[in-house]
């Protein structure tokens, strides 16, 4: 810290010099770090150890019995709720960047001095409550809302097709909520494509199209790849959009795992399909990371 | 036809655009609609126009203490992590260490578990330790939670220097201390202050994480959640859109400060 706060000349004494350039790094680590550390991985290894126990004798009593077992019980019982959740993710991060993609190549390349306000409209819907904006879905698609009333007059619905509580609006949800997590990342990597390659490809007698699909897409990877993470993660452990948006047949693991935390009050059940959830997510985002062939994500 | 065709991709996309834009703001519109909604009880059938909601955003019990717990979170979670991931994003940036790799694991895996996980372990802990869940644990969850998007975010800024810049310091005979404070700062201030918004939009609208570690405490979101059964009030919705329109205003007026220093420089 001597380096940073002194004022006049480099320190006068070489060895003290020596450590601030070796110990400095650590020095800034340590506090974030420590938090981390102490906020993160220990209640996820408190998860780990919660996860093996078996109900005691009296009510919310759990005794440490170091039974994995357990796990194989939760995932015979609740792997509906696991595969719903993964592939409800999955279907709503595909609808989010087929919203995105577009709106970011059309902010990057297409809106001359309006791209920063472009840009700031697409995140300002989100600084109203995440819980509002689902609510507000739930209203505009009941069956007294406007938007049913309007796909009414094309006939595109009628009074016995239900839009809410539905697995469509679960997914809709989804997709809507975690938007802006895709249309940056994917607005970052294509504001940075060098205009000078679109138009190579252009005088290389490439239409617009194959521009698009061999020079375009391939230099945005980045962009989706993250795009579509950040979508997906947040989607797969969600549970309010299936809570307020769906039905008793469109519960997600997220549901289940609240409900047994703070409604049956299950402790190792939950931690157990708790610790399966990201060790499942990780596992998914290991294998997609190593395939879309982008190591540096952080 | 070729003109033809040119046009209309040409346009296409823009034709796009202006549906995605309808379809972001179709909740926003609905939302600020229905905040002048003169409801009774619960906030779902138009009822007629009032200004009533507006005029007294805190005429229901606990929704601004909820309104302001929010607020303070936000502020003291956004300041401890900007502070926290500044640290760790220049460790990352400027030096070479052993144990790198730990760090950005360290970084790297908040934001891949999810919040529900990140939340529900968090309280296995302080249940097992005996600590009552409140204001503090929530402060203390949202710290950890924000601290890798700050990293991402400085990180992203420092890579971004031209490091030519900081060279030329060090060649007008400004020691690294003068350096740092007079040229490496201020370039990489934008990005703090970036870091600082996105950290304090993910706190205050955070609802999962807060809703396991909160206890008896009630912040907006988790106001907006218990109640959206019982029947939530407009003022609800006029915290929601004057959220929105904030954001909106600080937002613009950052970029309009930004281009004026620019254009000046």
């Amino acid at each position: 810290m001597a380096a940073i706060t002194s004022k006049r000349g480099p320190s006068l004494n070489p060895l003290d010099s020596l450590k601030n350039k070796v110990g400095l790094p650590y020095l800034l680590l340590l506090p974030g770090m420590f938090w981390l550390l102490l906020f993160f991985l220990a209640p996820i290894l408190t998860l780990v150890s919660t996860s093996t126990k078996v109900p005691g004798a009296g009510i919310g009593e759990f005794i440490q019995v170091h039974r994995w077992a357990n796990y194989w019980d939760a995932l015979s019982a609740m792997h509906t709720q696991f595969i719903r959740s993964f592939i409800y993710a999955t279907l709503a991060t595909l609808l989010a960047l087929a919203i995105a993609y577009p709106l970011a190549y059309a902010i990057a390349f297409k809106s001359g001095k309006w791209k920063n306000v472009l840009l700031v409209l697409v995140v300002a819907p989100f600084f109203c409550s995440f819980i509002l904006r689902t609510l507000a879905w739930r209203q505009i698609l009941a069956q007294d809302g406007f938007l049913f009333k309007i796909l009414q007059f094309f006939h595109l619905v009628n009074s016995s097709t239900q839009l809410t509580a539905s697995t469509l609006a679960v997914i809709t949800g989804l997709s809507y909520n975690f938007l802006p997590f895709m249309t940056l990342p994917l607005y970052a990597s294509l504001e940075r494509i060098d205009p000078r390659t679109m138009e190579a490809a252009g005088d290389l007698y490439a239409n617009g199209f194959t521009t698009f699909r061999k020079v375009t897409v391939p230099l945005s990877m980045p962009g989706v790849v993250a795009g579509t993470l950040l979508t997906w993660i947040p989607a797969a452990g969600d549970f309010v959009n299936a809570q307020i948006l769906g039905n008793p047949n469109t519960t997600m693991i997220g549901n289940v795992i609240n409900a047994q935390y703070l409604q049956t009050t299950n402790y190792p059940l939950a931690a157990t399909l708790s610790f399966i959830l990201m060790l499942a997510i990780l596992a998914i985002v290991l294998v997609y990371i190593r395939r879309a062939g982008t190591e540096e994500l952080v | 036809m070729n003109k033809f065709s040119r046009w209309f991709s040409k346009n296409l996309i823009r034709i796009y655009a202006v549906v995605g834009f309808t379809y972001l703001f179709i909740p926003i519109v609905y939302t600020f609609v229905f905040s002048f909604n003169n409801y009774v009880k619960s906030n779902l059938v138009w009822r007629g126009f009032t200004f009533n909601n507006w005029k007294n955003p805190c005429g229901v019990l606990d929704i601004c203490p909820a309104l302001g717990n929010s607020i303070k979170i936000g502020l003291i979670a956004t300041t401890g992590a900007t502070i926290l991931g500044t640290l760790i994003a220049f460790a990352l940036g400027r030096y070479a260490f052993k144990g790198r790799g730990i760090v950005n694991t360290l970084i790297f895996l908040p934001m891949a578990t999810p919040e529900l996980v990140l939340g529900a372990s968090l309280l296995t802990m302080f249940l097992n330790f005996g600590f009552n869940p409140g204001f503090w644990t929530i402060v203390i969850a949202h710290i950890m939670f924000c601290i890798s998007f700050v990293v991402v975010t400085v990180k992203a800024r420092i890579a971004s220097l031209d490091p030519r810049l900081e060279q030329a310091a060090m060649d007008l005979y400004a020691n690294e201390g003068e350096t740092f404070r007079r040229i490496t700062l201020p370039l990489v201030a934008p990005g703090i202050a970036g870091a600082a918004l996105l950290a304090f939009s993910l706190s205050f609208d955070d609802f999962i994480i807060t809703n396991f570690n909160s206890g008896t405490t009630i912040t907006f979101p988790l106001y907006v959640y218990t109640h959206a059964e019982r029947g939530l009030p407009a003022q609800a919705n006029v915290i929601g859109v004057s959220m929105f329109m904030l954001a909106l205003i600080i937002v613009l007026a950052g970029q309009f400060v930004g281009r004026k220093r620019k254009t000046t420089a």
